[in-house]
């Protein structure tokens, strides 16, 4: 049984057991247009919640991803480095940023369900 | 300045480019599609691989004219403007008195008394001052702010054009000359700002929907915003006034000594003459060079350039990811000493110094047209 989670800066953490999958949204992903470089978090790193993560580039910009919450990486997406475009092309999927140990599964509830970011998403722009 | 409250100028083509979906974003104070649905990626690679369309018509157009026009201008540009055969164009700059940029420019001769000028729509109001202030009796400034300016640019530009302009072909590079395109009467350039081969084409106002329409109605040509339009131009080496070149950069370290004619070169007369002709006679301290990461993260614009062990040696005034070179690339000012291409550099990306070397220009061959 898994949950999925969102942020309002468009990140997404999918929790399974004590370990969560963080990505960004379609949306994000859209906004940003063409990723061509990701750099995730090394194994072992610890975050607090809204930490920098990772970070996208698309040919326009950089950006920065936070994490959703509090927890220690176990793992980047190694496929990112030489193939970018996953997350335009998969982003809720193939195009994950890196899994972290959580530290406080508390921290969930203070993220948006699916129903409350699409209710979020439609407040923008 | 404040993207929200500004009231944003719009040029001729803005319903065109908000039908084709174009993303709209502030750019010199205009609306200006930044991108299309088919992204920056592929609007750059189709425009080295067909031909794109730019809406340039934010940019500023001046044409000069009276008796002497040619030799007044050389007071400001370094360029040989008496020396520019009738339908030439050549690429300038407008000095000031410390040898720095004010903008650059294209100059095209249309006549004995007549020059045509296109200059960057964020210097436009400050370039037509500068050369209002200065006109000599006689002289007439006309800002031809009832022209859009399009640019169709890529290695498919010459078939999309010829069945429309069929004089369009004989062009050489860098002349310009008035043409009939599909009928509609437009002044062309054969130039560009992407490395490839190309027109630049003014078209009075309300005709550029038109003429901009059938030309994306010929094979191979589809829109293109401003994302693509920098990408290609930095991978081409080409100068973006106000991050690779202003009034702190002097030609001879933007690397422009070959603007600078002949004639002048012996004779000045050009504000800033005497700074800009002594670094060409003894070298300038910093030189503009192209510098390429080694590895896949792009250093952007203000990025730190360091030597091996960390001590500065600039700035990145232009860098990101190249389509075409499929890997990041930047530009950047170095000490003369160090701008050697294959000098092994560092750029501080996030705190982090990133293997780095300077490259010689262009990134991507220019494929101009050769007569």
């Amino acid at each position: 049984m898994s949950q999925t989670r969102f942020t309002k800066d468009h990140e997404w953490i999918r929790v399974e057991g004590d370990i969560g999958t963080v990505g960004i949204t379609d949306y994000a992903q859209h906004a940003l247009g063409d990723i061509v470089f990701v750099e995730t978090p090394n194994p072992g790193t610890a975050l607090v919640k809204g930490a920098e993560a990772a970070v996208v580039e698309s040919v326009k910009a950089a950006s920065e991803v936070y994490s959703p919450v509090a927890g220690t990486v176990t793992e980047g997406n190694a496929d990112l480095e030489e193939k970018p475009a996953l997350v335009n092309e998969s982003p809720e999927g193939d195009g994950w940023f890196f899994k972290l140990r959580l530290a406080d599964a508390g921290q969930l509830a203070e993220l948006m369900d699916l129903a409350a970011y699409q209710a979020y998403l439609k407040t923008l722009d | 300045m404040s993207e929200t409250n500004e009231i944003l100028l719009t040029t001729p083509l803005d319903a065109l480019h908000r039908e084709l979906g174009g993303k709209m974003v502030p750019f010199a104070g205009y609306a200006m599609p930044v991108q299309y649905p088919a992204g920056i990626l592929t609007e750059h690679l189709h425009t080295r691989a067909a031909a794109g369309l730019f809406d340039v018509s934010h940019m500023g157009q001046v044409e000069l004219t009276g008796p002497g026009i040619a030799t007044w201008l050389e007071r400001l540009v370094p360029a040989d403007v008496q020396g520019l055969g009738l339908g030439r164009t050549r690429y300038s700059v407008f000095t000031n008195d410390q040898g720095g940029i004010l903008d650059d420019l294209m100059i095209s001769r249309l006549g004995e008394d007549r020059l045509f000028l296109v200059v960057n729509a964020a210097c436009k109001q400050a370039d037509i001052a500068h050369l209002q202030r200065r006109l000599a009796p006689g002289l007439t400034l006309t800002v031809l702010a009832d022209r859009a300016l399009l640019a169709l640019q890529g290695p498919g530009a010459a078939a999309a054009l010829a069945p429309l302009a069929p004089e369009a072909q004989a062009m050489s590079f860098m002349s310009i000359r008035e043409l009939a395109i599909g009928g509609i009467k437009c002044l062309a350039t054969r130039s560009g700002y992407t490395g490839e081969d190309g027109w630049e084409i003014s078209v009075p106002a309300n005709q550029a929907e038109k003429l901009a329409r059938l030309l994306l109605a010929q094979p191979g040509v589809k829109p293109v915003g401003l994302g693509a339009r920098d990408s290609l131009r930095l991978e081409a080496g080409l100068c973006l006034y106000g991050s690779d070149i202003d009034t702190a950069t002097t030609p001879i370290e933007a690397g422009l000594a070959w603007i600078i004619g002949k004639t002048r070169r012996e004779q000045g007369g050009f504000p800033g003459a005497d700074i800009i002709l002594g670094q060409l006679r003894d070298g300038p301290g910093r030189r503009r060079v192209g510098i390429k990461p080694d590895g896949r993260a792009p250093a952007r614009a203000h990025t730190s350039i360091t030597d091996e062990s960390g001590n500065g040696l600039g700035e990145i005034t232009s860098g990101g990811f190249g389509p075409s070179v499929d890997g990041p690339v930047a530009m950047g000012y170095v000490p003369a000493a160090t701008a050697r291409p294959g000098t092994k550099v560092k750029l501080v990306v996030r705190g982090k110094p990133m293997d780095a070397q300077v490259t010689p220009l262009p990134f991507h061959p220019h494929r101009y047209h050769k007569a």
